[in-house]
């Protein structure tokens, strides 16, 4: 067993797919599910997976790729941190080429900036460090997966006694917006394809007030080729059996509880707070802000910085796309003004983007 | 934006480098159609065809897996002269140094690029050597250029593939990208990974036997068989159509790949080429290709149609279908 070709196995998957074109033959309305990871998406680009199923279900990309629901002016902040002269910037990759309202991160360090590019945010805790004199700043973009580690980061920071380290903060929580998103009239999710990453931390009970209040049922779903024809599946026969629960395809990580050391580390370092979100707009306590405890830490509070004014681009669906309103497609600037080269908005950047996927691997 | 700023995209061998090259670099330098552009310039002059090319290498780290900066360097000119179907022949060698470097490292990469060249059967002739100021370059980079002969009337070009053509690799894909990868980023992976760095020429030789019925040689570098493969279809004005199941693929390079959320068909590859011929050729030149020390896991993956010009299509390893397009920004920066 090497945990890659058992799950992406033809035969299972051309069967899962005989077997949902089956249940849903001869619907007048599609099924609409809803995947709310960007890992999902891209799997399901990759895949060709859109090309297996029938017409009767139809797979609407969410809101689960942190950089594209990551608002400008965090961007915008970002930059302005980056002109200031003692300043590095560390980063994930995806967000160097994100635009603000009137530049990116690439550009800034094209000009000089110090913007780097690292895999951990110990990395960036290293560089701290090693560069007593300057001020590191890691941008802290991500989800329930991302935000433990940067947790941990400034955990670790701090029993280092490093007064040079700051985060700034935009992270995000999923099951809320799942919930804003199920209650749209305009959307009508089926069902929801969980994160599975995400699940690991939060654990599947916490999408129970989504499928039992709200009645939207809820399959966390693996990665793999496999995982999402199964959890389209398992969706596919709760909807036609007219139920709504919570079950877990992804069995082989995701627990009812999820991570409690994890959820420990989140709790320490983080409280709630409202967020905004791309093309959303605010969500109350959908977002984690660094607490008092740790409030030396937060870049925000601790270093002024003047920051300009905020733009909006023209003509960019980035925010309907996030909600599943509209495809890449519809939008005007889909691979006219907006490509990966030169990107318009933030769902063309990120590798987990929906219209990345879009352009990369087509229809 | 700011227009005026040249981007670390702007070398990546994808979108933004085309665009750099149509905008700026061939309308200012000369008026050659991105259309006529090929891995080498082929020129005529008293009846007898020459190809000629040139190209930096700027590899970080240096040495890694399978090679050097040194090896690459004479290898990937050898093969950009051997992709338009030339014999290699004369290559210069052009050593910009860091101040600090080490002379023990030099004479290290010295005695790769000799051995590269001795393999490939070339003669290094001329060249040049600068060190500027600590800073003002990574350590080392080369540029060589290269010239090359036909012993042949051949017409090898990106625009040559044809409906019902077959496309052929000569072995596995995304070695070099990832064993860069691997080395750069200090990844501690129980692995056997190894660049696949190597003159491609003497295979090429053998190839030609199948004459006219061989349309196409691209070596597939930055942005992996995926971007050379659009670059052909773009060329041609043809459809190509591949079958995900028939690359061959180390699992090495496969986990790598699923760890790092990498796609393996934009991973960069430095000892491969992909092959287009004429269906009635296609089993010859495998069997010839398998004959060679660097075709013996080559495979049949593709085929060329007509369907929607200029696109390539992929059947999925699980069966679904979906469109192929060139590397979108940076997927691994500085691999060669």
């Amino acid at each position: 067993m090497n945990y890659l070709d058992e799950f992406r196995d033809r035969t299972a998957v051309l069967g899962l797919a005989e077997r949902i074109k089956g249940l849903t033959a001869g619907r007048s309305e599609p099924l609409s599910f809803m995947e709310v990871c960007g890992t999902h998406t891209m799997a399901i680009y990759q895949y060709g997976l859109r090309s297996l199923l029938p017409a009767e279900v139809r797979l609407v990309s969410g809101p689960g790729c942190p950089v594209c629901v990551t608002p400008n002016g965090y961007v915008d902040r970002a930059l302005a941190y980056s002109r200031l002269p003692d300043v590095i910037i560390a980063t994930f990759g995806d967000m160097v080429r994100v635009p603000g309202s009137s530049s990116f991160l690439m550009a800034e360090r094209a000009r000089g900036a110090d913007v780097r590019i690292v895999y951990s945010p110990l990395d960036a805790v290293a560089l701290a460090a090693k560069y007593p004199e300057r001020r590191v700043i890691f941008l802290g973009v991500g989800f329930e997966t991302t935000a433990p580690t940067i947790a941990g980061s400034i955990i670790a920071a701090r029993s280092q006694g490093l007064a040079n380290y700051f985060v700034l903060t935009a992270h995000k929580t999923i099951p809320i917006p799942m919930q804003v998103l199920a209650a749209d009239p305009e959307l009508k999710i089926d069902g929801y394809l969980c994160p599975a990453h995400v699940s690991a931390i939060i654990g599947a009970d916490a999408y129970r007030p989504l499928a039992e209040e709200l009645g939207v049922p809820c399959v966390i779903t693996g990665f793999e080729p496999t995982d999402v024809m199964q959890g389209v599946l398992m969706l596919a026969r709760q909807v036609l059996e007219g139920k709504s629960f919570v079950e877990i395809q992804y069995s082989r990580v995701v627990k009812w509880g999820g991570n409690p050391r994890a959820q420990e580390v989140l709790r320490e370092v983080f409280d709630p707070c409202d967020a905004d979100w791309r093309g959303i707009g605010t969500i109350p306590g959908s977002g984690l802000r660094i607490n008092e405890k740790y409030a030396a830490f937060d870049a925000e509070r601790v270093i002024p910085v003047a920051v300009e004014e905020l733009r909006e681009p023209q003509g960019c669906r980035c925010g309907e796309v996030l909600k599943g309103k509209v495809t890449p497609y519809d939008c005007p600037l889909f691979a006219k003004a907006c490509t990966p080269e030169a990107p318009v908005g933030a769902c063309m950047v990120s590798s987990e983007g929906t219209c990345a996927a879009a352009f990369k691997y087509g229809q | 934006m700011d227009k005026d700023l040249i981007l670390l995209g702007h070398g990546s061998g994808g979108k933004l480098s085309h665009q750099l090259l149509d905008e700026l670099i061939i309308p200012t330098l000369s008026g050659v159609p991105l259309a006529g552009q090929n891995d080498a310039a082929v020129l005529s002059r008293d009846g007898r065809r020459f190809a000629f090319t040139t190209d930096s290498y700027v590899v970080d780290p240096v040495f890694f897996p399978g090679g050097n900066i040194g090896s690459l360097a004479v290898n990937g000119t050898d093969n950009d002269l051997a992709m338009v179907g030339a014999k290699p022949l004369w290559i210069s060698a052009a050593l910009i140094l860091e101040e600090g470097f080490s002379r023990r490292e030099l004479a290290e990469i010295l005695r790769a690029m000799r051995q590269a060249a001795d393999l490939a059967g070339v003669a290094i002739v001329t060249g040049d050597t600068k060190v500027v100021p600590r800073g003002k370059a990574d350590r080392i980079f080369i540029n060589t250029s290269g010239v090359g002969v036909f012993d042949h009337d051949l017409e090898i070009s990106g625009n040559g593939a044809q409906p019902g053509d077959k496309v052929l690799i000569n072995g596995t894909i995304g070695d070099h990208g990832i064993a860069v990868l691997a080395k750069r980023e200090g990844l501690a992976l129980e692995s056997d990974i190894q660049s696949d760095c190597a003159a491609l020429n003497g295979l090429v030789t053998e190839l030609l036997e199948v004459g006219t019925a061989l349309h196409v040689l691209r070596d597939p570098t930055r942005g992996g068989v995926a971007t050379t493969l659009k670059e052909i279809a773009l060329q041609s004005q043809v459809t190509i159509t591949l079958r995900e199941a028939t690359f061959p693929l180390k699992a090495s390079v496969r986990g790598v790949c699923a760890i790092l959320g990498l796609d393996p068909l934009y991973v960069a590859n430095e000892g491969k080429l992909l092959a287009i011929v004429a269906p009635e050729a296609a089993p010859q030149l495998l069997e010839l290709m398998r004959r060679h020390p660097l075709g013996r896991e080559a495979a049949i993956i593709g085929e060329v149609t007509t369907a929607s010009p200029g696109k390539v299509e992929l059947e999925t390893v699980v069966g679904g279908r979906r469109g192929v397009e060139m590397l979108a920004g940076e997927q691994l920066p500085r691999i060669c």
